[in-house]
């Protein structure tokens, strides 16, 4: 237990500093990303670029070969494959906010040393979407995943 | 208007995807953040724990390893818009089971059909918004 948190703890840290590095934690620079019609910065293309080299194989390679994690008995991978209007309507809306200001989960929170006040309004708002998504989905009759 | 920086925006993402790729193989995890994050709302489970750790990390790694010089000085419009940015992410990653980090990254490298298509509509969605916003 002890263990897998520490690495856990570490997972993070080594993706927080690629957020940094990489510029993924500028708003401005995702939004110069997204603004393919503008002043175009493709950046980010080449983040996501850099992180699908190290996972694809790291995934392909190492972690299909296994039944188990190194600390953990099962491997939690998603296994659904069904394209549903939940995934759809999700994306869209996420795509709706992420285009509003340029920040998404990872960089909301590694932004949060940075002690400026949007990121603390969007962090409390974000987690009130968190909160908010499985009720409306149980009004609707739908459970949400977990 | 930002310049265009390949070196660090390749090294970045190796990092990220070195951070994702020891999370799955040593803990067994997908590094998504909106699902670690919005798990976290939860009672704490033994589950529970591993989640906190990895934002943790994700929280002190400027802490640790760079200056506040290092941080970007956001210029973010009206609190409102914040808000409400803040609460459509919020809702639509945990309905659409994911964000750039769950889907962009592992759901895409996995060739994950739900993955590719969610990145896909979230991409082009926050491209159209852009556009749109500097037309008002």
């Amino acid at each position: 237990m002890l263990l897998s948190i520490l690495s856990a703890l570490a997972s993070g840290l080594l993706f927080g500093a690629g957020l940094v590095i990489s510029g993924m934690i500028n708003p401005q620079k995702v939004i110069g990303f997204l603004d393919i019609f503008g002043h175009w910065d493709p950046s980010l293309a080449l983040v996501m670029t850099g992180a699908l080299a190290v996972y694809t194989p790291a995934y392909w390679l190492l972690v299909r070969q296994r039944t188990n994690a190194v600390l953990s008995e099962q491997l939690h991978i998603p296994n659904r494959t069904e394209i549903d209007c939940q995934l759809l309507i999700g994306a869209i809306l996420f795509g709706v906010g992420w285009g509003l200001v340029g920040i998404c989960p990872g960089p909301a929170l590694t932004l949060i040393s940075s002690l400026q006040q949007p990121v603390f309004l969007f962090i409390a708002a974000m987690f009130v979407g968190f909160w908010l998504a499985p009720k409306w989905m149980s009004l609707m009759g739908k459970s949400v995943p977990s | 208007m930002t310049e265009f920086t390949p070196i660090s925006a390749l090294l970045g993402g190796a990092l990220i995807g070195l951070g994702a790729a020891c999370l799955l193989l040593i803990n067994g995890r997908i590094a998504g953040i909106s699902g670690i994050a919005s798990q976290l709302l939860r009672k704490p489970n033994p589950d529970w724990w591993w989640r906190l750790a990895f934002a943790a990390g994700l929280i002190t790694a400027p802490v640790l390893f760079f200056q506040p010089t290092d941080m970007p000085e956001l210029s973010l419009h009206s609190n409102w818009l914040v808000i409400v940015a803040g609460l459509l992410v919020g809702i639509g990653t945990k309905i659409g089971s994911g964000c750039t980090s769950g889907h962009g990254i592992c759901g895409m490298a996995r060739l994950s059909k739900r993955s590719i298509v969610a990145t896909l509509v979230f991409m082009t969605t926050a491209i159209v918004v852009v556009a749109l916003q500097k037309l008002v």
